[in-house]
């Protein structure tokens, strides 16, 4: 700061809102917001060994919080959430893996987010059996 | 020359949005929103002695405490780099607050499941 540091004041440009100006940003910016769905679900999921950890009582009371509708319709929102991070998680996935070389050619970004959706709905489908089998 | 340890967080961040891309999704389906609503699950599901004997069972146990770990570790790290791009500074303040969440959060839930039992 310069002794006539009040008087010099040099225009700096702000960067309030930078990202929305561009659809490639504004991307950007919602697929590393899906990480507030997944960080709340996992509150949700430690809220909820936490109230079992407490007692019946205390399961009982969260379960009517869980079933209620409008919990129901938070976790419609959190499903959404979470399918946009599975859709750009593979999507960004060739730019993060090295390159991939098979039979002396490089391994296509469009087959390893082909391949990567492929593997999330196959692994999908086993919980839900998995889960569906728990329950009868 | 110190070691960084970045490459930590870094894989930590990237096993926890494996996972919850390839089972996030059906996560919150099942335990939201098909066992709650009674639909397309059993709403029985979510029992306490259900529930309980899940929670019990150690292979129920090791799936809940690393899907809420790595979803937690996963998500503040992307919180922690995305700061600087809405004009907050990340320094160690808020590193701390990020990765410290995400370690309360696991010690809470491994607290949670050992209690259980």
């Amino acid at each position: 700061m310069s002794a006539r540091g009040p008087a010099r004041r040099p225009f700096v440009r702000s960067m309030e809102g930078w990202w929305r100006k561009n659809p490639y940003f504004i991307e950007y910016m919602v697929h590393e917001g899906t990480a507030l769905f997944v960080a709340a679900y996992a509150l949700i999921l430690l809220i909820s060994i936490t109230c079992l950890a407490r007692g019946e009582a205390a399961w009982n009371q969260w379960l009517a919080v869980l079933t209620n509708p409008l919990c129901i319709f938070v976790h419609v929102l959190l499903l959404v959430g979470f399918l946009y991070h599975t859709w750009t998680w593979f999507n960004i996935m060739p730019r993060t893996l090295p390159p991939i070389i098979m039979n002396g050619a490089r391994v296509t970004a469009a087959t390893i987010t082909r391949t990567g959706l492929a593997a999330a709905l196959i692994a999908s489908l086993i919980i839900f059996i998995i889960a569906a089998s728990l329950a009868s | 020359m110190k070691r960084s340890n970045a490459p930590i967080f870094w894989a930590l961040f990237g096993a926890g949005g494996m996972l919850s891309a390839l089972i996030g999704a059906v996560l919150v389906f099942i335990t939201g929103i098909a066992a709650p609503s009674g639909t397309f699950l059993p709403r029985e599901m979510l029992s306490y002695s259900n529930v309980l004997a899940f929670s019990q069972h150690w292979a129920g146990k090791g799936f809940l405490f690393i899907i809420i770990a790595l979803f937690l570790w996963h998500s503040v790290h992307r919180i922690f780099h995305t700061l600087h791009d809405i004009g907050i500074h990340a320094g160690t303040g808020a590193k701390l607050i990020c990765y410290g969440s995400a370690l309360t959060g696991t010690l809470a839930a491994a607290y949670a499941l050992l209690r259980i039992g």
